[in-house]
């Protein structure tokens, strides 16, 4: 007995060390990278790695704002595209599943079949037609191809159906009827609070997935008034940085931090997110 | 009464117009242009006019002719790979880890909020912050190293064609492993308790628990691990685009760097694109058609299980 005792506690100690080292993994970079941003050039010529910060933080930042670099037009324009893309996507997901589920028509099953079927392509491989399609309707530049496309997001739509399968009595709805409440009217005002929850996880991820993209604002947008976050820090990689070290570190953090701040509020519900997105087949 | 029943069923297909109309409008539509345009003529900037080609396949042959465009679905599958084994491996082991009940490892909670957070980190961000960290001759990575005594003098990894695919390889490992890990620790948990407690008083030992009962009830996991990441890891775009542009000498090119430097630079060949595009097009499809049945027949699988099931209670108690 003392032995498997013995066992369990070596293995218990590897764990422990294997996960604090990949916990380091996770946070070192980025830690790298917020204390270069606040040294200078020289300084992170001298050693790159440095585990405390310095003084430079201002000299780095007019550098950064005095070329191409302009995070407030980058992270307006990404917040426009993402609240409007998330909004779309939850509003209009709850509405196609409660559709789905609370209605019985001829063409459901196909439907829903259809959107199964759908779900796992991306919109990246027909991004070619997408940009052509834009042009010619004169949208490249705007916004709106950024964020009308979400209105059809079949993922979240299966999502969407699963919750309201499990979560949902019809007698809810009949007894709204009973009340004289329209159908939509009762989608509004009883069907969304109870989809709540499920709207939060999925709407933290629609958030993110949108405030990440690159492929689809990069071929869309070609004004600078209009780069999101993603385009602004490709600008990065530029040759105007090439020496400009601690710029270059500090433009990265401030495209860091705004996640950081939602992920480390957030982390319970979207890691509870994950593992539900999982489930959900 | 009756009236009624018959009345709701408009709302079903009321309520689902804006998705069809948008599906129809934003995916659909562009997906067929996109096919139309692999049979045309369509290049240089700005333009939208076309003509279909005499011989219609000219786009496709060009592009499965390219040595390049077959190099960058090589590296695609190849950086997927170096990802994908590693990945996997990991996230299987701190699952059996964490849902062990004899370890209880504790902090669990903590330990996945720092694994899994390079995954909501924008990639773009993410591939510039590795190209500096690996820089030459003066970045972290080198300093590190020589400070640690790995290695003496800097080494160049952006020109060594092996490291800069090991390197897009590995942020594509890190940002997904936590990931995965969430993943396949909500599908442990779906398992029935009652069998690991069985399996524990019959003393069988973390391993043979591990290998025997919950690797194999985790099939359809990481079937669903295994696609998604498929999927994904065709359209890896950021990371190699971001990195080092492809380079060096076309090493991390992947597919989707191809087809967005076919279409949005030098001679702005968009038909060609869309020929590559239609290439992994298909490739996805045949993916997801891999996933869409092996869901549907473990449903049916189920169903059937449950009716024999059923079939033989009905029968002892026949015979009782």
């Amino acid at each position: 007995m003392r032995s498997l005792k013995t066992s369990t506690n070596i293995t218990k100690t590897l764990i422990y060390t294997v996960c604090i080292i990949l916990a380091i993994l996770s946070i070192f970079p980025f830690w790298i990278m917020f204390m270069n941003a606040t040294r200078s050039t020289f300084q992170i010529q001298q050693d790159s790695v440095s585990l405390f910060p310095s003084r430079y933080l201002k000299s780095n930042w007019n550098i950064l704002s005095g070329k191409s670099f302009n995070p407030a037009i980058g992270f307006m324009n990404s917040m426009i595209i993402s609240t409007g893309a998330t909004l779309c996507a939850v509003y209009f997901s709850s509405l196609t599943a409660y559709a789905l589920v609370a209605y019985t028509w001829k063409l459901r099953q196909g439907f829903f079949t259809f959107i199964m079927a759908v779900m796992m392509i991306p919109a990246q491989v027909t991004g070619i037609g997408f940009y052509q399609m834009m042009y010619r309707i004169g949208w490249v530049n705007t916004y709106w191809p950024l964020i009308l496309p979400s209105i059809a997001t079949p993922a979240m739509v299966f999502f969407m159906r699963q919750y309201l399968l499990a979560s949902l009595s019809l007698d809810i709805v009949n007894s709204a009827r009973i009340d004289g409440s329209g159908e939509f009217n009762t989608f509004n005002k009883i069907i969304l609070p109870i989809m709540k929850p499920a709207m939060a996880t999925q709407a933290i991820f629609t958030f993110v997935f949108s405030w990440n993209n690159l492929f689809i604002p990069l071929i869309l947008l070609t004004r600078s008034d209009r780069y999101t976050m993603p385009i602004m820090v490709s600008l990065l990689r530029g040759d105007i940085y090439k020496t400009e070290y601690g710029s270059v570190y500090l433009g990265l953090s401030l495209t860091v931090l705004p996640l950081f701040v939602i992920y480390f509020l957030l982390s319970k519900y979207i890691i509870a997110g994950v593992a539900l997105g999982a489930l959900k087949e | 009464m009756r009236n009624k029943t018959i009345n709701y069923a408009k709302y079903g297909y009321l309520f689902s117009i804006p998705f069809v109309l948008a599906y129809l409008i934003f995916h659909l539509y562009p997906t067929l242009y996109t096919v139309v345009i692999g049979f045309t003529d369509l290049r240089g900037l700005g333009k939208t006019t076309f003509s279909f080609l005499e011989e219609p396949f000219q786009n496709y042959k060009l592009i499965l002719n390219n040595p390049t465009f077959m190099r960058s679905l090589g590296n695609t599958f190849l950086i997927w790979t170096m990802n994908f084994i590693p990945q996997i491996l990991l996230a299987l082991l701190l699952t059996a880890w964490f849902t062990n009940r004899r370890f209880k490892v504790r902090g669990q909670g903590a330990f996945k909020v720092m694994i899994y957070m390079p995954n909501i980190i924008t990639a773009a961000t993410i591939a510039i912050l590795f190209n500096s960290l690996s820089g030459y001759p003066k970045g972290p990575i080198n300093d590190l190293l020589i400070r640690f005594g790995i290695i003496d003098v800097p080494a160049h990894f952006h020109m060594q064609k092996w490291t800069a695919r090991g390197i897009v390889a590995f942020i594509q490992f890190w940002m997904w492993y936590g990931h995965s890990m969430i993943v396949l620790i909500a599908g442990v948990l779906g398992i029935d308790p009652t069998l690991f407690e069985a399996a524990e008083i019959d003393g069988a030992s973390a391993p043979q628990i591990f290998f025997r009962i919950t690797l194999p009830r985790l099939k359809t996991i990481l079937l669903y691990v295994l696609v998604t990441s498929m999927i994904g890891g065709l359209q890896m775009f950021d990371i190699p685009r971001l990195f080092l542009w492809g380079g060096p000498d076309n090493a991390t090119l992947t597919a989707s760097v191809f087809i967005y430097n076919q279409a949005f630079s030098g001679s702005y060949l968009y038909n060609r694109a869309s020929a590559a595009s239609m290439i992994m097009f298909i490739i996805i499809l045949i993916f997801s058609s891999v996933m869409f049945y092996a869901l549907r027949d473990r449903y049916e699988e189920k169903m059937r299980k449950n009716e024999r099931a059923l079939r033989k209670a009905m029968r002892k108690e026949a015979s009782v």
